[in-house]
C-alpha cells in the first residue's frame, strides 16, 4: 500500500485526534467533517478534539486467520473499546492472555507496530490497546 | 408508480466452478432467466448488474456492457448499468430494475449478479470480502471480515444470553436446507458438533459459521405488472423494496447486536406492501455467517430482540414451520458468490411462490421477503414478493 495513504491519517492514528462538533458538543473518531446530527450547521465548526486513550472492551474476538501482513501476529485479539469519551475504536489488545480479555477489561491505547508489508515493504504504526 | 412483476428466473449452480468464468456465470444465469421469460431477446429494454469486485477477483471491470455483449444484447445498444454495494449488490440491482419499471422509463429489464471468486486464493479471497469493511479504520487495524463477526456474536451472547450452540444450530438448519437444494455448494447435513468443532476463525466463530467462497450467477427478467400476462401465467408481484445504510465501521454503531438499516428498510418495506411480519410465510436472510441470521430475523421483526438464537434451535425457521428461513440453504449451505446472492435469494423466493420448489416446497406460500447486506450491515436491502391470485 502507498505510504501516502496511511500518512494522511497519521494525526488520529499515533495521537488519537477526534472532532468535537462545536454545536452539540458530540465527540466522533474517526474525524469528520460534519456532525451527522448538526449537518450544515455543524459545517466550519467541527474542533480537532484528542481522546486521553482509556476505555473499556465492548466486544472482541480472537483472530486466527489473518490478513497477511498480520499473518506473524495471529492469534492475535481484535476489540470494539469504548473510550471514556463515548467514541467507539477498532484495535488489537495487546500484552494480555488471551485468556484474560473479557467484556468489560479496562483497556489503554499504546503506539505500536500494526502490520508489516513483507520484507521490502512498509512497517505501519497506530495505535493498540493494552490492560489498564 | 406502476405495479412490477417478476416474469423470469435462473441460475448457475453455486460452488468452486472451475470451467466456468465470471461472463460464463452472468450469461448462463441471464439466458435462463429470459427462457424462463418466453422472451425472444427483442423485448429486452434495460440490464441491471449486480457484482462486488470483479477487478480484484478476475481483473475485469466494466462487466455490465461485457456482459450485455455476450448476451447478444449489443444489436439495440440497450443501456446496462452494473451496481455495487458489496455483499448488498445484487440486492440493489434487482432495486435498480423494480425503480426503472415502476417509474415508467423501461417496460422489461433483465436483473443479473454474478462474482467469480475462485481464481484467486482463499487467502486473497477473504481479504477481498473485507474491503466491504472500513479499510482505514477497521480492517486495517486486524479486524477481518469473519472477526467483525465474532465481536456481534461476542456482545449479542453477552447481552441476550445467546448460546454457542444457539449460533450454531443456524448452520445446522441451513445445510438441512441446502440438502434439499440441488444447486447448492453443499448439498449435505451437518451435525452440532461439527460445527462446534470446526476450526476456530476469529472465535466465538469457527469455520462451519462461514459462508463459503463460491461461484455463480442469478438472474430475473421484470416486467410491468399490465403486461405481465404476455408472457407468463404465474407472473409474480414485487409487493416492495426498500433499502437504507448505516455507517461503514461498526464501531459507530448505536449498537453491535443489531443491524438498524435492516430495521429501517423492512419498515419501510411492510408500510409499502401493507403486511406486517407475521404474514411472511418464507424469507432469505443474509446468513453470510450464523450470527448474521440471528440478527436479520430479529431486526426483520420476525422474533423479539435477543430471541432469534432460542427460536433456531427451537426449530422455529426450520422448512415446515410457520415462517421458513432460508429454504435455498442460505448462503452457508447454497453459497455465496457474493454480487449473484441478492438475486439468487429473489429466485428462491420465486421458485417457492410459483410452487415449484419440489422437495423443499413450502406449503401454501403466498408472501416471501428477501434481506440482502452489504458490509456488516452498511447497505440493506429487502424485497417483498408475494403471489398473484
Ligand atoms: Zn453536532
Amino acid at each position: 500500500m502507498a505510504v501516502a495513504r496511511f500518512w494522511r491519517e497519521n494525526a488520529s492514528r499515533y495521537n488519537l485526534i477526534g472532532t468535537k462538533c462545536g454545536v452539540c458538543e458530540r465527540v466522533y473518531f474517526p474525524p469528520r467533517s460534519v456532525c451527522p446530527t448538526c449537518h450544515r450547521a455543524s459545517i466550519g465548526k467541527m474542533e480537532p478534539f484528542k481522546l486521553k486513550g482509556e476505555g473499556e472492551v465492548l466486544t472482541f474476538s480472537i483472530v486466527h486467520e489473518a490478513p497477511s501482513q498480520m499473518e506473524m501476529q495471529k492469534p492475535y485479539v481484535i476489540a470494539i473499546v469504548e473510550m471514556d469519551e463515548g467514541v467507539r475504536i477498532t484495535g488489537q489488545i495487546i500484552d494480555a492472555e488471551l485468556d484474560d480479555v473479557a467484556i468489560g477489561m479496562k483497556v489503554r491505547t499504546t503506539l505500536r507496530k500494526v502490520s508489516d508489508e513483507g520484507d521490502a515493504g512498509v512497517i505501519h504504526y497506530g495505535y493498540k490497546f493494552m490492560p489498564l | 408508480m406502476r405495479d412490477v412483476a417478476i416474469i423470469g428466473v435462473g441460475d448457475t449452480r453455486f460452488g468452486e466452478l472451475w470451467d466456468m468464468s465470471l461472463r460464463d456465470l452472468g450469461i448462463k444465469a441471464g439466458l435462463a432467466a429470459v427462457y424462463d421469460a418466453n422472451l425472444s431477446g427483442d423485448e429486452i429494454d434495460a440490464l441491471y448488474l449486480g457484482n462486488m469486485s470483479a477487478g480484484k477477483f478476475t481483473e475485469q471491470e466494466h462487466i455490465g456492457a461485457l456482459i450485455a455483449d455476450y448476451s447478444g444484447l449489443t444489436r439495440d445498444h440497450i443501456p446496462a448499468t452494473r451496481v455495487e454495494a458489496a455483499g448488498a449488490s445484487g440486492g440493489l440491482a434487482f432495486r435498480q430494475g423494480v425503480m426503472a419499471i415502476a417509474s415508467g422509463m423501461q417496460d422489461i429489464v433483465v436483473v443479473g449478479g454474478a462474482e467469480k471468486m475462485t481464481d484467486v486464493g482463499d487467502v486473497l479471497s477473504t481479504e477481498i470480502q473485507a474491503m466491504a469493511a472500513d479499510q482505514q479504520w477497521e480492517t486495517s487495524f486486524g479486524a477481518t471480515f469473519p472477526a467483525l463477526h465474532a465481536m456481534i456474536a461476542r456482545r449479542h451472547m453477552h447481552e441476550y444470553g445467546t448460546t454457542r450452540d444457539q449460533i450454531a444450530s443456524v448452520a445446522v438448519k441451513n445445510h438441512k436446507h441446502g440438502a434439499l437444494n440441488p444447486k447448492a455448494q453443499f448439498q449435505r447435513e451437518i451435525k452440532l458438533e461439527s460445527v462446534l468443532r470446526s476450526p476456530p476463525v476469529a472465535e466465538p466463530l469457527g469455520m462451519f459459521d462461514c459462508a463459503p467462497v463460491s461461484d455463480g450467477g442469478a438472474a430475473v427478467v421484470l416486467c410491468a405488472m399490465d403486461k405481465a400476462r404476455k408472457y407468463t401465467d404465474t407472473p409474480i408481484k414485487v409487493l416492495a423494496s426498500a433499502q437504507a445504510s448505516d455507517t461503514l465501521s461498526l464501531a459507530n454503531r448505536a449498537s453491535p447486536c443489531r443491524f438498524d438499516a435492516t430495521t429501517v428498510a423492512a419498515r419501510r418495506a411492510f408500510e409499502i406492501a401493507k403486511l406486517e411480519p407475521k404474514d411472511v410465510n418464507l424469507a432469505e436472510v443474509h446468513d453470510s455467517y450464523t450470527i448474521s441470521e440471528i440478527l436479520a430475523i430479529e431486526d426483520l421483526g420476525f422474533f423479539p430482540k435477543g430471541k432469534g438464537g432460542e427460536a433456531t434451535a427451537d426449530g422455529q425457521t426450520t422448512l415446515g414451520a410457520k415462517l421458513a428461513i432460508n429454504t435455498s440453504g442460505g448462503l452457508k449451505a447454497r453459497g455465496d458468490p457474493i454480487g449473484a446472492t441478492g438475486v439468487a435469494q429473489v429466485v428462491e423466493l420465486v421458485h417457492q411462490l410459483r410452487g415449484e420448489a419440489d422437495k423443499r416446497q413450502v406449503t401454501g406460500a403466498e408472501i416471501g421477503l428477501a434481506q440482502n447486506v452489504g458490509g456488516t450491515g452498511a447497505t440493506v436491502v429487502v424485497q417483498i414478493l408475494g403471489r398473484v391470485n
